[in-house]
């Protein structure tokens, strides 16, 4: 680059800027990689996502996207106009509702335990708490599966008690139960550790300082442990919402979004859809589902912000 | 935390407990996948083999075609550690250690792509693929994930905490960036690269939906794509120990590597507040 060599007061500002630009195409370079993963598989397909919900586009037309009609909000129509798209919005809704405070019950009490003064095998049982999070899903899916059959391990355990045990998965009433069980299962790992974490927080000074004042454990959880974890506790909401929100492996593998429907997620009714060909309903449903998603995170990512 | 309040011991039972119920399943299917046909046929429900076999193992891997799934999953995960460590090295040091403009774009891009949810993404995702030829290939199921944010996410937060004086000095010395990256910083890194490593392959190995889609044909289903299709073949025939043996072979290798590195777990969940 030939920058003239001119002694002036702008030089300094000049040799800045150029320092600057060259660390300019550095940074950017070093970005690559990121950014051709980024491009080709985020940012171009939320775009394209988009304006895929607003076209007709079936699976024919794959090689051919731009050969597709604009039919405006008409996808999005249809969905407001299908029962089972209702369904699965409420089933999410449901999954939320539901699987986010009791995973976050069975964590934050697993975490407690383990803050409450042991010192053997901590690590251990917090390992083994955790262990569910990391585990293949199509592995322990298949496990519930056998486990809640009509004749499966559930129901053996139950005759041997003397009730008759039900078709767990085959129940309208009863499958979504046994779905949320398993997202439970599947998360609560993750809600104890961020709870852990968040217990260092609390000052034991604090605590103490209290029980001498008399004040017994559940006064001290409730006046000085819970209000000072808020935080933690918003994030670990947060954050588990937009998991439930997103929910798909667990009625996927378990009922396949049956029976009649009745564990069907927004998320499985996307794939669904693209299953059927239907890309443009879809992509509208997709888009419904990353509104939600989105606004969650956001909250999430304002939350984490003064932590980090 | 709190002084003075249940007493240890119980505790502990309570602990025992919540364990015990966490594990049944994997003592479950452990048990299982050591029992033969004839075994689950004369009483299907019982908890312990009746007689120890690998049978089940042996068939996996003889005919149900599990060996070329493991070997499609080692692979793929192999592709997508490297291109997270080297990707996610490169992209986390710039945005923390280097000054360029449009810094603050590169890294919305990143937080963007963490809260990307993949139902929203996936159909265009599967139009790239198709259109780049990549249907039905190793590279193919491992690329969207090849640069994982949170990668970008972890190196980040640790080059954080390097000095920049560190850098600094290299760069008076005449060092060049990719110099000082390579020379300075990466011997540095070791902690953060072993997380990445860690976060990675567990999102490359337990990954199902993607590799359901894009692995068309037998030869390349990964375990888990594998795993679900020995499963409903399995079930006209009811041969629950070969499918609770292939669960075993899809969950041990990573349940092991947590039983080992549980810290390097642990400090990816806590660093990021993220899976």
């Amino acid at each position: 680059m030939a920058e003239p060599t001119v002694v002036s007061p702008g030089a300094s500002r000049l040799r800045r800027a150029r320092g600057k630009r060259s660390h300019t195409a550095i940074g950017w370079a070093f970005m690559l990689p990121f950014g051709i993963v980024f491009l080709l598989f985020t940012a171009v397909p939320i775009v394209a996502s988009l304006a895929t919900s607003l076209t007709d586009m079936r699976s024919t037309d794959m090689r051919t996207p731009f050969g597709v009609d604009f039919v405006a909000l008409a996808n999005y129509g249809t969905l407001l106009g299908d029962s089972q798209f209702l369904k699965a919005v409420l089933n999410t809704v449901v999954f939320v509702a539901v699987g986010v405070p009791l995973t976050m019950l069975v964590g934050f009490t697993l975490a407690l335990a383990l803050d409450s003064g042991i010192r053997r095998f901590r690590t251990t049982f917090r390992g083994l708490f955790y262990a569910p999070v990391v585990t293949n899903i199509v592995s322990v899916a298949l496990i519930w599966q056998y486990a809640f059959n009509q004749s499966g391990t559930v129901n053996e355990v139950l005759a041997k008690l003397g009730f008759a045990g039900p078709n767990w998965l085959g129940d309208v009433h009863l499958a979504m139960p046994v779905v949320i069980l398993l997202g439970i299962w599947r998360n609560f790992g993750t809600a104890m550790l961020l709870f852990l974490a968040g217990f260092q927080a609390v000052p034991e000074s604090v605590l103490e300082a209290a029980a001498i004042d008399g004040a017994g454990p559940l006064r001290r959880l409730w006046s000085i442990t819970l209000p000072l974890l808020m935080p933690t506790t918003l994030l670990v909401s947060v954050l588990l919402s937009v998991f439930f929100l997103q929910v798909f492996d667990e009625p996927y593998l378990l009922t396949d979004g049956g029976p009649l429907g009745s564990t069907e997620s927004i998320a499985l009714y996307t794939y669904n859809q693209f299953g059927f060909g239907n890309f443009g309903v879809s992509s509208a449903a997709s888009y419904v589902l990353l509104v939600f998603v989105v606004v969650f995170s956001a909250v999430q990512f304002r939350l984490l912000r003064p932590r980090s | 935390m709190m002084p003075r309040r249940v007493p240890i011991p119980l505790l502990y039972a309570g602990l025992v407990v919540a364990a015990g119920l966490t594990v049944l399943p994997f003592l479950w299917v452990a048990s299982g996948s050591l029992r033969g046909i004839g075994d689950f046929q004369s009483d299907p429900g019982a908890w312990l083999p009746s007689a120890l076999t690998l049978d089940n193992y042996a068939k996996l891997f003889r005919t149900a075609g599990f060996g070329g799934y493991l070997a499609n999953s080692l692979a793929v995960a192999a592709i997508t550690v490297a291109g997270n460590v080297l990707g996610g090295a490169l992209a986390g040091y710039a945005l923390a250690k280097l000054e360029f403009r449009g810094k603050r774009v590169a890294f919305a891009a990143v937080m963007a792509a963490l809260m990307m949810p993949f139902s929203a993404t996936f159909v265009p995702q599967f139009m790239v693929t198709v259109n780049l030829g990549l249907i039905d290939t190793r590279l193919g199921v491992a690329l969207p994930s090849l640069v994982l944010p949170i990668s970008v996410f972890i190196v980040r937060q640790y080059a954080g905490s390097i000095p920049d004086e560190l850098l600094e000095a290299a760069r008076v010395d005449g060092a060049g960036e990719l110099r000082i990256f390579r020379s300075v910083f990466l011997p540095l890194a070791g902690p953060a690269l072993a997380t990445t490593t860690i976060m990675s392959f567990l999102a490359s190995w337990n990954s199902f939906i993607w590799p359901l889609i894009v692995a068309q044909q037998t030869s390349t289903y990964t375990l888990p794509v594998g795993l679900a299709a020995t499963q409903q073949a399995a079930q006209n025939v009811t041969d629950y120990g070969l499918v609770l043996a292939g669960a075993v072979v899809v969950m041990l290798p990573v349940l092991a590597l947590f039983g080992f590195l549980q810290r390097y777990f642990v400090q990816g969940i806590a660093a990021t507040g993220l899976k």
